[in-house]
């Protein structure tokens, strides 16, 4: 066959082009007065209608009533503890056996008449068998957290439900190697344990849980925790307090409801910000009825536990945190404000 | 042009089709999912209005797209006092291109004041000084605004075949503004491109980031809904991706984002983030009408199921 003329592959090179405008064009217009309902496009005036007709329409009064039942207080069979004057409560251990002798003696230097752990025993930290006679020693009364409750139940990770890799190649080193050192008996007793505990502390009732009141681990952190969202959290749990801990960043909120929330922070390792500390935090009744709630940074031996995690083996990402009180692992969960704030 | 071949709409008319479970096949009832809380509140502030036409966009989005059209200011406000009453913890906006409303950044304002706001862009009308303008809404809220910047390729080849020509680019440009401004954007990418999703692909795209100056890299990786654009270029479903009662197992629902989220557009209040060109995906017109179960009938309902998905960050 003969060559064609360079003319007629300039025309179809052209013709191509314009075909492809027009379907640029076609694509960029052909929504114009119509709707996408589903994959079909129909007169916008019909969806709407279609749209109008579907789903409740609550009277004013219908729907004052269904929010006021969405806000209304939930039965929680969990019993009543107290009445205390002052309470001392920390979470997150994270194996630092170190850190909790710390906390005991410094809990009952400070006058606390009951001690509370929110949970996550494991993770990140040596050795986790040390912390079960510490916690008998001093009378702790534990609730479980999703550490707890991973390893009671044999599940596959932490559940902490990171996505970066990164985070999750840390986060299962730290499952595995604290899975493989808990006795089998001390799983049991993790699975034991409440999710949840009233304590009354002077007039207030407080709950307390691991993550949040409806999740074991749901992050509660103060840049994303909003006051509306807090008020309806403790209409629902009927509650005059909420104590977590669970996200390792401790903060305090006074509610204009007046009821307080607290993240106790953890003890297992450093709160990103550059001390070597851990936090925790005591809670007592005062004079005029109100809480008065303390955070409290907590020194301990951690040159000790850095030692003791060099000789297990462990990454020494994790002996970083512990030695500079920066995070280098876990942080995809930290929202914006707190990322800022870190130094990774 | 596509004609109406819409047959008028009947509500009932799924019900009818659908007398009992049927085992082994595709028919029998939908489960229902019930609201556990409202933690997530999604406004759809662009409507389906976009300044792009993404060949994977499951609800189709184009400059002239008008299915759901621009929130008011004054609308979100409202809607923002019946959220607070409901305890809601965090809101997301999206569209279309949230930046088109001319209203937007009065309404992040107002959110900011009272809980957590992601904004959902594809990037384009980041400019230097609406970013610093951004930066100083963010300082002054207690709580943390994001910003999600969708990209969908590592190259502007991978990218644009998909976004349009030039937008990665444009894209970039907008990250590096952001960055500019002192403000840590999330990357959203597709799983249109198979890469995207692995450990490799995230870790490209985290090198990109650090590139564009930005030392704390994130990352949202989103699964493909087989529906709206994306029922054309990918496929659509088949018969047999439905959830029947007995699929969704006691203790999975929270997996679901439609126990905890609601999308709330200029047409009403809708059930999740994905259903909104799907009238049956109305639950009314207010919050409280929207406190209520759900039929999970639509075959992207699968897809969140059996992916897990979850639009937020």
């Amino acid at each position: 066959m003969a060559q064609r003329p360079p003319q007629s592959r300039e025309t179809e090179q052209r013709a191509r082009l314009e075909r492809q405008r027009a379907a640029a064009r076609e694509k960029l217009t052909r929504h114009r007065g119509m709707a996408t309902w589903g994959e079909t496009l129909v007169p916008l005036g019909e969806f709407r209608k279609a749209a109008e007709t579907v789903g409740r329409h609550l009277s004013p009064e219908e729907a004052a009533a269904e929010r006021a039942a969405y806000r209304a207080p939930r039965p929680d069979p969990a019993p009543v503890e107290g009445p205390y004057g002052k309470i001392a409560v920390f979470g997150g251990v994270y194996s630092n056996h170190l850190a909790l002798a710390a906390l005991l003696e410094d809990a009952g230097r400070r006058g606390a008449e009951a001690i509370y752990c929110l949970g996550d025993l494991g993770a990140f930290g040596p050795n986790p068998e040390k912390v079960r006679p510490l916690l008998d020693q001093g009378g702790v009364l534990t609730i479980q957290g999703n550490y707890e409750e991973s390893l009671a139940t044999g599940a596959e990770d932490c559940n902490c439900g990171y996505t970066d890799p990164r985070d999750n190649h840390f986060a299962d080193i730290s499952y595995r190697y604290t899975e493989a050192r808990c006795s089998e008996d001390f799983k049991a007793w993790m699975g034991s344990l409440p999710r949840r505990r009233r304590v009354r502390v002077g007039e207030r009732e407080l709950l307390l849980v691991h993550g949040s009141p409806r999740r074991i681990n749901e992050f509660l952190f103060e840049s994303a925790t909003p006051v509306p969202y807090l008020e309806v959290l403790l209409d629902q749990a009927g509650a005059d307090g909420l104590l977590v801990t669970h996200t390792g960043l401790h903060w305090h909120r006074k509610l204009p409801s007046g009821r307080d929330v607290v993240n106790v922070g953890v003890i297992g390792r450093p709160a990103n910000d550059g001390r070597t500390e851990v936090w925790y935090a005591t809670v007592a009744a005062d004079a005029d009825g109100e809480l008065s709630v303390d955070l409290l940074p907590l020194a301990y031996d951690w040159q000790g536990l850095a030692a003791e995690m060099r000789a297990e083996r462990l990454p020494e990402e994790f002996v970083q945190t512990i030695e500079t009180g920066w995070w280098t692992t876990c942080l995809e969960v930290l929202p914006t404000k707190e990322r800022a704030r870190s130094r990774f | 042009m596509s004609e109406p071949n819409r047959a008028p709409y009947d509500p009932d008319s799924r019900a009818q089709s659908a007398p009992g479970a049927v085992p082994g096949t595709d028919s029998g009832p939908a489960p229902r999912v019930e609201l556990t809380s409202l933690d997530t509140l999604w406004f759809q502030v662009a409507g389906t209005v976009c300044n792009l036409a993404c060949t994977h966009c499951f609800v189709s989005c184009s400059p002239t797209n008008r299915t759901h059209d621009f929130l008011s200011l004054e609308t979100v406000r409202r809607t923002l006092d019946e959220a607070a009453g409901l305890g809601v913890k965090e809101y997301y906006f999206t569209g279309g291109e949230p930046f088109l409303n001319p209203e937007m950044e009065q309404i992040l304002e107002a959110t900011l004041a009272v809980g957590p706001a992601t904004v959902l862009t594809n990037g384009l009308l980041l400019d230097p000084e609406r970013c610093h303008r951004l930066a100083a809404l963010a300082a002054a809220s207690d709580y943390s605004l994001d910003v999600r910047v969708s990209l969908d390729g590592m190259t502007a080849e991978s990218n644009d075949a998909i976004r349009g020509e030039g937008v990665f680019e444009r894209a970039m440009a907008g990250i590096r503004h952001l960055a500019a401004a002192g403000i840590n954007p999330v990357l959203t990418v597709t799983e249109v491109h198979e890469e995207n999703a692995s450990p490799e692909g995230k870790e490209r795209f985290f090198g990109l980031l650090r590139e564009l100056g930005i030392d704390k890299p994130r990352l949202k990786v989103l699964p493909i809904f087989q529906i709206g654009n994306e029922a054309e270029r990918g496929g659509a479903y088949e018969s047999w991706q439905r959830l029947r009662e007995g699929d969704v197992p006691d203790g999975s629902w929270d997996h679901l984002q439609c126990s905890s989220c609601r999308m709330v557009t200029d047409q009403g209040v809708w059930v999740c983030p994905i259903l909104v060109n799907e009238p049956s995906g109305r639950m009314g017109a207010t919050l409280a009408d929207s406190l209520d179960t759900y039929p999970l009938e639509h075959p992207a309902c699968w897809t969140c199921h059996v992916y897990g998905v979850s639009c937020k960050t």
